[in-house]
């Protein structure tokens, strides 16, 4: 029977099939961090059962740790006891973990990838909806609940319902300077925050071809910002190479490669529903409101809701300019920022540290904002520093910090403070997201490079 | 786990669409290593605001909040369940969840129930005319009723029936643990491992 890349994916790892039920699937990989598993744990020693597979499991901190004076004890009790409590849970378990001040510690999703255990065709799991990430290597990722994560660390399974599939097919080529992330923004603001929901996208085309897996990976990781749990693209030659030479790449790489080539979708496979967007018309996109749904191209203007014809949403935009305190009709480049941050499972890669430094190299950032640049990981930060771009970083006027989630969502101490404005590489622009009271523009790294210097929300053609 | 077989109370109407998992509890709010006493941080910024739904004492006794469409969306904490269970919530009834908040609700034993829009936005009236308006909400025949109206919401058996008998998915998987034994025989050996490290 033709099938698309998700439901073969599906089809290979049921477990069991019973009519009436959930299928069982098995999980190739479990990825844990500090904030939704303790409970997990604890459900484990009250029922007096184990972790199935310590051996497809791994653990490291990234929501709560700092980024500044890392080799100290961490100063918020409250984080302090949940960093210790994963630690301990991970020693009473068996659990590899890879814990502040070590090299592979960073943003789960970002772990995965670069130590070569996320791989295609595999089940990927996290207690992180930005699960959706390791989709970029033709894999079957998606974020679950507490109760989940207990369920994969007992049984290494889960019971779930067989999703239906989106196509989103990106023809076309980028102009330069528009990069994956404004793909992916169009797209939510495109099919909405809710638009994916049930769904697993498969994101195809010319223009999903031609990026690199740092990119493919910006666009995955969003996917559950339009509503759908997974995203995935087909592996090809640029995800085979971007494996070859990983630590726990396939030693036997030629039947990994055989099987591998065997994931996409079948010619004759239907989609329940396809959409399109042109590349060619695509420019840098920025969102103006609190749900990421709410954006717009960088060269137009903050929208009236008076125009927008449904009740819903015409509401949700009254409230969230409120909430962001822009005016309708203002130039989005007009907009003036108090804090640029770059980082994140979304941007915090080499690539969109090395795409930002570009822009900035030489030149200074703008004296009435400051500038977090946060690598995904310690290998990024490590990687970065032997190109010499913190650095460039620095001499510009901007922070180099040490890895971890950080402003995303303002769980350490990187916040924003009430009515303070960011453009951000992240994720998620809701009320509060970076801190209480904070506002977020959400931005590319090519966008947040050019912002700091600027002032205002601008991109590299504007310099 | 909890039976939920049918619950009565009455209801908060929450007239917001898009409420993500970041307002229903901010991520400060995550640092607990425990399951209970989330309740301080639900809806934490927009309770600060007196005019706010939940601040109205009409709506003390509330034990069902109904909600706008896109319920849940963002972060998939299972905190944000936890957060409405402490805080005193059974049910929650919008027109549309997002997938995971969903999965966790009912994994958890708050009950999701997924009506029409117009449906909502009409018990919302009732409501909001009269706070304490009784509503049950029955599992057994899948419906809702308040004054003489009676609606009817979809529910996968499976769910229903593990939700009516309080079981836990985990149990439920372990009896069928010779099916996952088999399983791992047949997975390749092409599949990474997390262990032994390799660096």
């Amino acid at each position: 029977m033709a099938l698309t890349l998700a439901h073969k994916i599906w089809a290979e790892h049921v477990v069991r099939a019973a009519a009436g039920e959930p299928d069982l699937l098995y999980i190739d990989l479990h990825l844990i961090h500090e904030v939704t598993s303790p409970q997990a744990f604890d459900g484990l020693r009250l029922a007096g059962r184990t972790v199935r597979r310590p051996d497809l499991t791994i653990a490291t901190e990234d929501h709560n740790t700092p980024t500044l004076n890392i080799d100290r004890p961490i100063a918020d009790p409250v984080s302090k006891l949940q960093i210790d409590t994963l630690r301990a849970n991970c020693a009473e378990f068996g659990l590899r973990i890879h814990s502040l001040g070590d090299k592979d510690q960073g943003v789960v999703h970002v772990v995965g990838p670069q130590l070569g255990l996320t791989q295609p065709g595999m089940t990927i799991v996290c207690g992180d909806s930005h699960t959706s990430t390791h989709g970029a290597f033709g894999a079957l990722a998606f974020g679950i609940g507490t109760s989940e994560v207990e369920h994969v660390l007992a049984t290494q399974t889960l019971p779930a319902v067989r999703p239906k599939t989106m196509a989103i097919n990106v023809e076309g080529t980028l102009k330069p300077g528009v990069t994956s992330k404004d793909i992916i923004l169009a797209i939510i603001a495109k099919i909405g925050t809710g638009g994916g929901q049930g769904y697993v996208i498969e994101y195809r085309g010319s223009a999903i071809r031609a990026l690199s897996m740092e990119s493919r990976m910006t666009i995955c990781n969003m996917s559950i910002e339009a509503g759908a749990r997974a995203g995935l693209i087909a592996p090809d030659q640029t995800t085979f190479d971007y494996i070859k030479g990983k630590p726990h790449a396939p030693k036997d790489f030629q039947s990994a490669l055989a099987y591998w080539r065997s994931l996409y979708t079948d010619s004759d496979a239907q989609f329940d529903i396809e959409v399109e967007l042109n590349a060619d018309e695509l420019e840098p996109f920025v969102t103006w409101g609190t749900n990421p749904g709410q954006g717009a191209p960088l060269n137009s203007k903050v929208p009236n809701p008076a125009e927008i014809e449904d009740d819903e949403a015409r509401g949700a935009a009254e409230r969230a300019l409120v909430y962001m305190g822009l005016e309708a009709g203002t130039p989005l480049k007009k907009i003036a920022i108090d804090t640029v941050f770059l980082g994140s499972c979304t941007n915090g890669r080499i690539e969109d540290l090395r795409a930002a430094a570009q822009v900035i190299r030489g030149k200074k950032i703008a004296s009435t904002l400051r500038m977090l640049v946060v690598p995904g990981s310690a290998r990024v930060r490590l990687e970065a520093e032997a190109e010499g771009l913190d650095r460039v970083f620095l001499d510009a006027g901007a922070e180099w910090r040490n890895a971890g989630c950080s402003m995303c969502l303002g769980m350490n101490p990187d916040q924003l403070s009430v009515g303070e404005r960011a453009a951000s590489t992240s994720n998620r622009n809701f009320e509060g997201r970076q801190g209480k009271g904070g506002r977020t523009h959400l931005v590319s790294p090519l966008v947040a490079a050019a912002t700091a210097l600027r002032g205002t929300l601008s991109s590299p053609a504007d310099l | 786990m909890d039976k939920f077989i049918k619950h009565t109370g009455s209801a908060t109407p929450l007239r917001r669409s898009n409420v993500d998992t970041d307002q229903i509890i901010p991520a400060v709010y995550l640092k607990r290593v425990t399951r209970s006493g989330f309740e301080d941080g639900l809806f934490a910024a927009w309770r600060t605001d007196p005019t706010f739904v939940l601040n109205d004492p009409a709506f003390k006794a509330a034990t069902i909040l109904v909600a706008g469409v896109d319920f849940g969306t963002g972060s998939s904490r299972e905190h944000a369940v936890w957060a409405l269970q402490n805080y005193g919530f059974k049910v929650v009834i919008s027109s549309r969840f997002a997938d995971i908040f969903r999965g966790n609700s009912l994994k958890a034993g708050l009950l999701t129930v997924i009506l029409e829009q117009n449906d909502v936005e009409a018990m919302w009236r009732v409501i909001e005319a009269a706070p304490l308006t009784q509503i049950s909400v029955d599992l057994d025949s899948r419906s809702v009723c308040y004054n003489d109206v009676v609606l009817d919401f979809a529910i996968d058996d499976y769910t229903r029936w593990r939700l009516m008998e309080g079981l836990d998915d985990i149990g439920l998987t372990i009896k069928n643990s010779e099916f996952i034994d088999t399983f791992e025989k047949r997975r390749p050996a092409y599949k990474p491992a997390t262990l032994p490290i390799r660096v």
